[in-house]
């Protein structure tokens, strides 16, 4: 208890310095609580809106169905199983059936994985209620990405060209009718969605579908021979893969920032030490033990962290704070390649920033202890002298 | 300590290896010093004075012979016992860099009963006592950058004093203060002495304070070559008849 309140006046005392280190490790502090927050929030928000709109409480894929592979496409099509149908009947599900296309937006050919899905669906957050059936036209449902490379407009009309299931070509045209805002690029690039029903009609495939997603709240899917049932811990894994390797390159340079601030925590210490060393020679003259000498010099250093995490807080706080409320837009947007919306929402919970300080304060305290262990060699007349180290 | 001795040392040697020279800065030193006395080791430069204060202060071991300082034998004392016997029974002051840099006078002159654990009510007692002692009341906040030589070695006297302790050591005190801040600091001393009964052993080459000794002990190359005891001014005009 001396000993820190010893500590903490000779840091007092040492003024500007002290507080140098300590602003240099506020922001590794900062920088490090913000990254993670960060982390947390894109992979919550990312994980958040791929379940919304697309993986629900899992799928079932049809056995010959692989979702990195369109060429296996042509076969992965079955009737829906009748426990998934029962499934679907009650709002539980939504059987999609996916085919490949092509459609020629002002001329020009691109090609597509038509989906068919039900517009009366509540499954997946897709507004699929606008292509609710009217009139003969063909209702068409794209995301904001897929207009903007195809120059689409609701209202404009397109051909859209498939192979049904006997191989043969078959064109018709189709009708905008809605471009979905999404975050979730995986439903909109290279997609056009239209009703269920036309799509196995068109494509001669009556009553059959490729994917069928259940709903969020579905706990128990069954067993269907045929199908196999993806939950969504596998489902996202590639997402999750995805956002560690795009944050990788944040956390090293959180790291090289906290290394920073390490070695000029361990540099005041070597030079303190060396300086001091006529200082040293005294405490031990005055009665202090050379343990007791290390453990002082040790918590001047470590008390740097403490003071980092006070000062950090001072200006952290109210930034983690508005950013965890308002988020903030995330400059490249899409470029990271998963759905992060227009804005993002860093999550810092407590545990995030208590474990932070607390290996923030264990990691300083073992850099400061390091230049210290030479005082357990000084001989005190040595140290009085102003000679050793 | 049968009979007041406070430090008595036996044939006491210290050698230093520089390179691969050997050097004896102590040869087979004799003393003893009683309870109250008012001692000083005058020697030439490198005469062995510091070398002798270290080892009774404990903060040093002899090659051969023996130490016994208040009862303890130097050489087989632990480094925890050394310590623990230093922040007891024994004050230092030093010629130079004697006060911590960042504490004020008051901290500093504190310190020593920090490490005894005293309550802040007592340390605050005997704090302002301390510095009465030494005329540095009204100094308390200042800095060590603040204060001027002789000031910092009265503070430094009162940091030595202030947990009342058996034995002061004192290595040259006053070799960096003019004249008349060296008779205010050996008056300092030598009023602790008479009003405390503090043993104070210094050492010194400066002629001038030689004259406030009681007792003076002659180093020569690291023998002792005179040990006598005065009675300021008396006993020297005694000596003249
Ligand atoms: N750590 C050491 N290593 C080597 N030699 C030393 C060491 N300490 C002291 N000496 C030598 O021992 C001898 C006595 O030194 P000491 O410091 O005791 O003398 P002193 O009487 O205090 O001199 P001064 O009046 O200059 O302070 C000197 O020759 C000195 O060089
Ligand atoms: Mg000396």
């Amino acid at each position: 208890m001396t000993i820190l309140k010893l500590a903490i006046r000779n840091l007092r005392g040492a003024g500007i310095r002290t507080w140098l280190n300590a602003v240099a490790l506020s922001f590794a502090f900062v920088a490090i609580i913000f990254g993670q927050g960060m982390m947390q929030g894109m992979n919550k928000q990312a994980e958040d809106a791929s379940v919304a709109f697309e993986f629900g409480g899992g799928q079932y894929w049809q056995k010959d169905y692989d979702a990195y592979d369109p060429l296996t496409l042509e076969d992965a099509h079955a009737p829906t199983p009748s426990a998934l149908e029962s499934l679907a009947r009650a709002g539980k599900a939504a059987p999609i059936l996916v085919v490949a296309g092509s459609i020629y937006p002002h001329g020009r050919i691109k090609p597509v994985l038509l989906k068919g899905i039900d517009p009366a669906q509540k499954v997946v957050a897709l507004p699929t209620a606008a292509l609710a059936d009217t009139a003969e036209e063909l209702p068409l449902l794209i995301g904001n990405r897929t207009a903007a490379t195809t120059g689409l407009e609701v209202g404009d009309q397109v051909t859209v060209q498939w192979r049904d299931a006997d191989g043969a070509f078959d064109a018709r045209d189709g009708r905008v009718v809605e471009i979905m805002q999404t975050s979730v690029s995986t439903i909109d690039v290279g997609q056009v969605w239209m009703p269920l029903a036309r799509l196995r009609e068109l494509a001669g495939m009556e009553g059959e579908a490729t994917i069928v997603t259940v709903a969020k709240d579905e706990r128990k899917p069954p067993a269907v021979e045929g199908w196999s049932f993806r939950g969504p811990e596998f489902l996202l894994s590639d997402l999750r893969q995805m956002v560690k390797t795009k944050t990788v390159g944040q956390v090293i340079m959180f790291t090289v920032l906290f290394l920073l601030a390490m070695l000029a925590i361990f540099d005041t210490q070597v030079l303190s030490v060396f300086r001091r060393r006529r200082e040293i020679g005294m405490l031990i003259a005055l009665g202090m033990t050379r343990v007791q000498v290390i453990v002082m010099f040790t918590l001047e250093g470590a008390l740097h962290s403490i003071l980092a995490a006070v000062l950090g807080m001072a200006y952290g706080a109210p930034l983690f704070y508005s950013l965890q409320r308002n988020g903030f837009a995330v400059p490249g947007g899409d470029s990271w390649g998963f759905s992060l919306g227009d804005k993002l929402y860093p999550t810092f919970t407590a545990g995030l920033i208590l474990s932070t300080t607390v290996l923030v304060f264990l990691v300083t305290a073992f850099v400061a202890w390091l230049p210290t262990r030479k005082i357990a060699k000084l001989k005190p007349t040595d140290a009085l002298a102003g000679r050793g180290t | 300590m049968e009979n007041g001795v406070v430090v008595c040392t036996d044939k006491l040697v210290r050698k230093f290896h520089v390179g691969r020279t050997e050097l004896v800065a102590l040869k087979e030193v004799s003393l003893e010093f009683r309870r109250g006395e008012f001692a000083g080791l005058v020697g030439p430069s490198g005469s062995g004075k510091t070398t002798l204060l270290n080892i009774i202060g404990t903060l040093d071991t002899p090659t051969s012979g023996s130490a016994t300082v208040l009862g303890e034998r130097v050489e087989s004392l632990s480094p925890v016992r050394a310590a623990s016997l230093r922040s007891r029974h024994i004050g230092f002051i030093f010629q130079t860099f004697n006060l911590l840099p960042v504490y004020t006078a008051y901290e500093n002159v504190e310190f020593p009963l920090l490490l005894l654990g005293l309550s802040s009510a007592e340390r605050r007692r005997k704090v302002t006592d301390a510095l009465e002692w030494v005329g540095l009341a009204d100094r308390a906040k200042s800095r060590p950058t603040q204060l001027s030589g002789g000031e910092s070695q009265r503070v430094a006297i009162a940091r030595a004093v202030v947990k009342r302790p058996e034995l002061v050591l004192a290595d040259e005190p006053t070799a960096n203060l003019d004249a008349e801040n060296s008779h205010k600091i050996l008056q300092t001393m030598v009023g602790l002495n008479r009003d405390l009964g503090t043993t104070f052993i210094f050492s010194t080459h400066d002629e001038k304070v030689i004259r406030y000794l009681r007792r003076k002990v002659s180093l020569v190359d690291g023998r002792v070559a005179e040990d006598r005891t005065l009675e300021p001014g008396e006993v020297r005009s005694q000596k003249l008849e």
